[in-house]
Parts: C-alpha cells; sequence; structure tokens
C-alpha cells in the first residue's frame, strides 16, 4: 500500500495548479511515494516535548519606522508583464462562465 | 591563458589599485578566457561584456583621478548566480519560468557588489530554483565540472563554482539552502562559504526556501572568499530576517590562519558523518585533512550529533514546504511565461499551463511534496516533526560548540558523479547534501575548503568546517590555517592543478546532453 496514491498526486497537482499529463502522473506517484517514505523517518525521534523551529536565528518583531520609502514606478512594476491595458496587468477572464 | 586569470582577487586588487594592470585589462582577460572555455564547461547563462568593460572602465577612470580605491576588491571581476535580480540583465534563476526577465531592481548583494567596483560578468547557470545538486536542473542544459567534462559541477550553484575553476572569473557568488555553494566547491576544488544565516541580505534573492537560503562567496583561495564575504554581509534594513550586528572578522581571520598556527583550537569530527555511503577516496582525504589540523596544533576530539542522521528527512519536508509557498507567485499574470491565453481559458487554466510548460520536474515534485506536507491531517505528522527535528539538530550544534571551536567533515560522501547518473533517482541526489544540510536548518555558518584529491578517481573532495552562529571568522581561521599548510605540502595550490580546458577534451561524452546543449538555451538569454 503506497503512502500517497496517484489519485492524490492529481489532487496535489489541481492545488498547486501545475497541469501535469498521465505520463507525469505516474511518474511523480512513483518518486513521491519513496521520497515521503524516507522522510518520514523524521517521525521517529522527535517527541512530545520538544519545541518546533521554524527560524533558526530567533529573530521576531522587526519593525521599522512607518514613513515611505522608494519603490517601483508604475512602469517598472509593468515591465515584465505578459500584456498590460492602461497601465494595469491585462489578465484572463477570471470567472467562467461555462 | 592569460596570466591574469590565474591569479588571486586579493592579487589583481592589489595590482589594479597599484595601477601595475588596468581592471579593463583584467576584465578582457577574463572575458577571453570565458569565450575560450565556456563553449565547453557552460558555466555562463549570460554574459555582459559591455557592461564589465564599462564597470572596469569606471574604476580605473576613478584610480586615474586619485580617488582611493572603493573597496579591496575594487576591479575584480566576478560571476553572479542567476538566481540575484539585476536590472541590466536577465535572472532567469535557470527556469524557463523566468526566461529572458528583466528584474525592474537590484538586488542588495547586486548593488553592494557594483558600489564596491567589483566587475559583473555575467550570470551562472544552476539547478532550477537552486533545487538539484548536479546543475542538471537547470532548463538550459547542464554545466560540465572541469575536473572532468563528463562529471557534474555539483549545484545548484555549478555553474559559479565552474567559473572560479575553470579561472573565468576569480570570484563568484552562490546561494546555499541546503549546500548549494559547499557541494559544488568540494567537487570543483574551489572554496565556498555559507556565512551564518541572515548574514547575507536576501533582499533580490530570488527565494526558494526562504528560512534557509543565503547567499555567498566562492573563490579559490579562503582570502579570496573573505574579501568578498566583507563586501556582500552586514544588515539590510530591506529583509527583515538580516542581522543587525557587524560582519565578523573574517578578512583579519583567514589572514591570521594564513600564518598556519592552530594551537589550541579545539576541533570537532562529527561521528555521524562517516562509514557507509562515503566514498573511500574522500574519507582517506578528510583522514588526511584532520591529521593535517592536528599537525597544526588543533585537538581533536570525537563529536556525536545523533539528530544530524535526520537532517536530510527534515530538510527534504521543510525545503519544499516553503517552496510550494514560495513558488506560487510564479502564476503567469504579472510577469515570466504565460502559456494558453487564447482569449477563451480563465486565469486558473492559463496558471495551470503556464506552471506546467515552465517549471522542470524537480521543482514540480518539490512544489507537490510541499504542499502535501502541509496540508490537513499531514501537517503534524510531516511538516511538523521536521520543525522538531531542527530543534534537535540547533542543540547537537549548542553541545557540540561547547566542547569544540569548530566541527568539521566531508562536505559531500562523493567525490563529483557523472552526468545522468542519479537524474532519474531524486533520493540519491538528495544524498549530496547530507553533510551540509544541518548548517542550513541551524542557521551557523559553515565552508568547504579544498581537501585534495580522492586517492581512488583523482577528483577533488572539499573539508567542511562548521562554526557557531556569527563564528564565521572561525571556520576562516581553520580553513586558511589549513590551505596554507596543505599548499606547503603539496608543492602547489590544488586550483593550479585543473586540467586544461583549451586542448579538445569532448571526444565521446558519455551521455546525450549534445541536442540540450545546442539547443534553445541561447536565444534570448546567452548574449554571445
Amino acid at each position: 500500500m503506497p503512502t500517497i496514491s496517484r489519485g492524490e498526486v492529481a489532487h496535489l497537482a489541481r492545488l498547486v495548479r501545475l497541469a501535469v499529463t498521465e505520463e507525469e502522473l505516474d511518474l511523480f506517484a512513483g518518486q513521491l511515494d519513496v521520497i515521503l517514505n524516507s522522510v518520514a523517518r523524521v517521525r521517529e525521534v522527535a517527541t512530545e516535548d520538544i519545541p518546533p523551529t521554524s527560524h533558526a536565528i530567533g529573530l521576531e518583531d522587526v519593525f521599522r519606522d512607518d514613513v515611505p520609502g522608494p519603490c517601483l514606478t508604475q512602469q517598472q512594476a509593468l515591465s515584465g508583464a505578459y500584456a498590460t491595458e492602461d497601465g494595469r496587468f491585462q489578465v484572463p477572464r477570471i470567472l467562467d462562465e461555462s | 591563458m592569460s596570466e591574469l586569470t590565474r591569479l588571486s582577487a586579493a592579487e589583481l586588487a592589489d595590482r589594479i589599485s597599484r595601477r601595475e594592470t588596468s581592471a579593463v585589462e583584467v576584465t578582457q582577460a577574463h572575458l577571453d578566457r570565458i569565450g575560450s572555455v565556456d563553449p565547453v564547461v557552460r558555466a555562463f547563462l549570460h554574459l555582459d561584456g559591455d557592461g564589465a568593460l564599462a564597470a572596469a572602465a569606471a574604476v580605473d577612470e576613478g584610480l586615474q583621478r586619485g580617488d582611493a580605491a572603493t573597496s579591496p576588491l575594487a576591479g575584480v571581476p566576478l560571476a553572479l548566480k542567476d538566481v540575484f535580480t539585476t536590472a541590466d540583465m536577465p535572472t532567469t534563476c535557470g527556469s524557463r519560468i523566468l526566461e529572458g526577465w528583466r528584474p525592474p531592481y537590484d538586488s542588495t548583494v547586486t548593488r553592494k557588489l557594483r558600489e564596491a567596483g567589483v566587475v559583473l560578468l555575467g550570470k551562472t547557470n544552476m539547478d532550477e530554483f537552486a533545487m538539484g545538486s548536479s546543475t542538471e536542473n537547470s532548463a538550459y542544459g547542464p554545466t560540465r565540472n572541469p575536473w572532468d567534462l563528463d562529471r557534474v559541477p555539483g549545484g545548484s550553484g555549478g555553474g559559479s563554482a565552474t567559473a572560479v575553476a575553470a579561472f573565468e572569473a576569480p570570484l563568484a557568488i552562490g546561494t546555499d539552502t541546503g549546500g548549494s555553494i559547499r557541494q559544488p566547491s568540494a567537487v570543483t576544488g574551489t572554496v565556498g562559504v555559507k556565512p551564518t544565516y541572515g548574514g547575507v541580505s536576501r533582499y533580490g534573492l530570488v527565494a526558494f526556501s526562504s528560512s534557509l537560503d543565503q547567499g555567498g562567496p566562492v573563490a579559490r583561495t579562503v582570502l579570496d572568499a573573505a574579501l568578498l564575504h566583507e563586501v556582500i554581509g552586514g544588515h539590510d534594513p530591506l529583509d527583515s530576517t538580516s542581522i543587525d550586528a557587524p560582519v565578523p572578522p573574517v578578512v583579519a581571520a583567514a589572514r591570521a590562519g594564513a600564518t598556519g598556527e592552530l594551537t589550541g583550537v579545539r576541533i570537532g569530527v562529527v561521528s555521524q558523518f562517516r562509514g557507509e555511503g562515503y566514498q573511500p577516496g574522500v574519507l582517506h582525504a578528510f583522514e588526511t585533512a584532520v591529521s593535517r589540523l592536528r599537525d597544526l596544533g588543533a585537538v581533536i576530539v570525537e563529536v556525536s550529533c545523533p539528530a544530524f542522521d535526520y537532517a536530510l528527512p527534515a530538510y527534504y519536508l521543510i525545503a519544499p514546504s516553503e517552496c510550494s509557498s514560495n513558488l506560487a507567485r510564479f502564476d503567469g499574470m504579472r510577469y515570466g511565461l504565460r502559456c494558453g491565453d487564447d482569449g477563451t481559458r480563465t486565469a486558473e487554466e492559463v496558471m495551470s499551463l503556464t506552471r506546467e510548460a515552465g517549471f522542470g520536474a524537480e521543482v514540480k515534485r518539490r512544489i507537490m511534496l510541499g504542499t502535501y506536507a502541509l496540508s490537513a491531517g499531514y501537517y503534524d505528522a510531516y511538516y511538523g516533526q521536521a520543525q522538531k527535528v531542527r530543534t534537535l539538530i540547533i542543540r547537537d550544534f549548542a553541545a557540540a560548540f561547547e566542547k569544540v571551536d569548530v566541527l568539521v567533515s566531508p562536505t559531500t560522501p562523493t567525490t563529483a558523479f557523472r552526468l545522468g547518473e542519479r537524474v532519474d533517482d531524486p533520493l540519491s541526489m538528495y544524498l549530496s547534501d547530507l553533510c551540509t544540510i544541518p548548517s542550513n536548518l541551524a542557521g551557523n555558518a559553515a565552508l568547504s575548503v579544498p581537501a585534495g584529491l580522492a586517492d581512488d578517481d583523482g577528483l577533488p573532495v572539499g573539508l567542511q568546517v562548521m562554526a557557531p552562529v556569527l563564528a564565521d571568522d572561525r571556520a576562516y581561521r581553520v580553513a586558511a590555517a589549513y590551505e596554507a599548510a596543505r599548499d606547503a605540502t603539496d608543492g602547489d595550490p590544488l586550483w593550479s592543478r585543473v586540467p586544461d580546458l583549451t586542448e579538445d577534451r569532448l571526444s565521446g561524452p558519455s551521455i546525450d546532453t549534445e541536442d540540450r546543449l545546442s539547443g534553445p538555451r541561447i536565444a534570448g538569454v546567452v548574449g554571445r
């Protein structure tokens, strides 16, 4: 019984917006199963009383003065866009009307 | 090859500042070298010859006016990993999804290099979004190891390491999330440093795993790496994880170390990092290096760090989890590739087609793996447990550094493997990072310094030196002392023994890379 099924991988692909092919699903399902079985070893050592670490250097709540600084111009911000219209990013329709 | 390309960065800067040679001559010599060997090793994705010569001329003009040199590296050429934004050059991260992308701003590292008068030659090849250990995951074809063209240069920063090893540049910048500076340096015979996390700004460094990513220097000597470290290091208000503290005195440490004295320095050998899975030639070179450190007066002790055995699985949960979030920004809407926008498809469909076409297999695997590890029902078992392992690793380091000043290990378990050998087996590729990952998870400083050639295959081996958080200078001191002793014993520095690449050494490559090498890699990306 694999840790992760082909169906679960298809679901993941939808969640992460990857239009994967059928061949990729076969390939990734096998590879992700091998990887997950290997990394599951993390369960062996870490017990209840150990706090998690999200960030190695204990910085927190880094603030700066609330003053405007330099930022990109509209032209700069749009400079890498696939398509623009009226000084804005042009994107495909958002709603699926079918 | 011009003699100028074999000099250290320190020597070049010295000659330039004393006006014995011009920065323009130095830059031209390196551009010529790139022209003759890069068609073979493929370290660069983009070259900016005109920009480099103009930057060099500006340094020369300043010196001619009588201005003081802008930094100890003014006029020295450098190869920049293609993951740092550059307003005047494309930034692709080795990915199709950013092919030809021109960022509207410079990264802080880029800015500091320019301000220091360092000459940017171009952008170097890398595994896509820095995910990989061989540079074979680049969408633009692999880089070849100058020591053996059938072998990988390590990864993800194989381009930066190769540029330095092949005398295309005396200096390069890499990034190290799980070993991407140190492992390529080990297998190409160069010096590579991962500074303490937060020591070098991540502003404008395209994010892979934000709690682990760290930029750092690549060079042929420890002193050169230290000089570059001080140029790029320091607090940056634009990176909220940047440490607000002075850069550790790494140049002074490298100079002190080079006098060859380690009396009383306590060095711990990590017992977890040898034995099964380690190439005998690597272990032998490592043991020779340790006995050399002992000869220099260091006290060698064995240190056990049991949680290090779990660093690799923890890393391959934490890094993919962070990457799955970071790479969500590549949606085909504001910059980069867009596919399938035919006026009928929705944004979501276009997004899925764009990411499918724009990302390579390893990036897709990690995005899915990370999304799985973060999803409800699996979070505690995978991501949560990995974060606890991270705590245990930090505790192991803390306990070790109560007993010793630095820890040492081989940088990576094997010498450079063959192109194609691990491409289809992600887990075996991941093992390359076995020894480097703990320092990413704990945030401490670590470097790789060449430890000679393996006696079983004649390829470079790296000695890893790990130091506590913000004690980067300790690693430099030990590495510089070791380097001086090694060169004195060997009679010449390791980097001088790289094969001459200008001979025709490309007879019969062992794998089918030819179509990829001559393929669309050039179009729109490489400016030559």
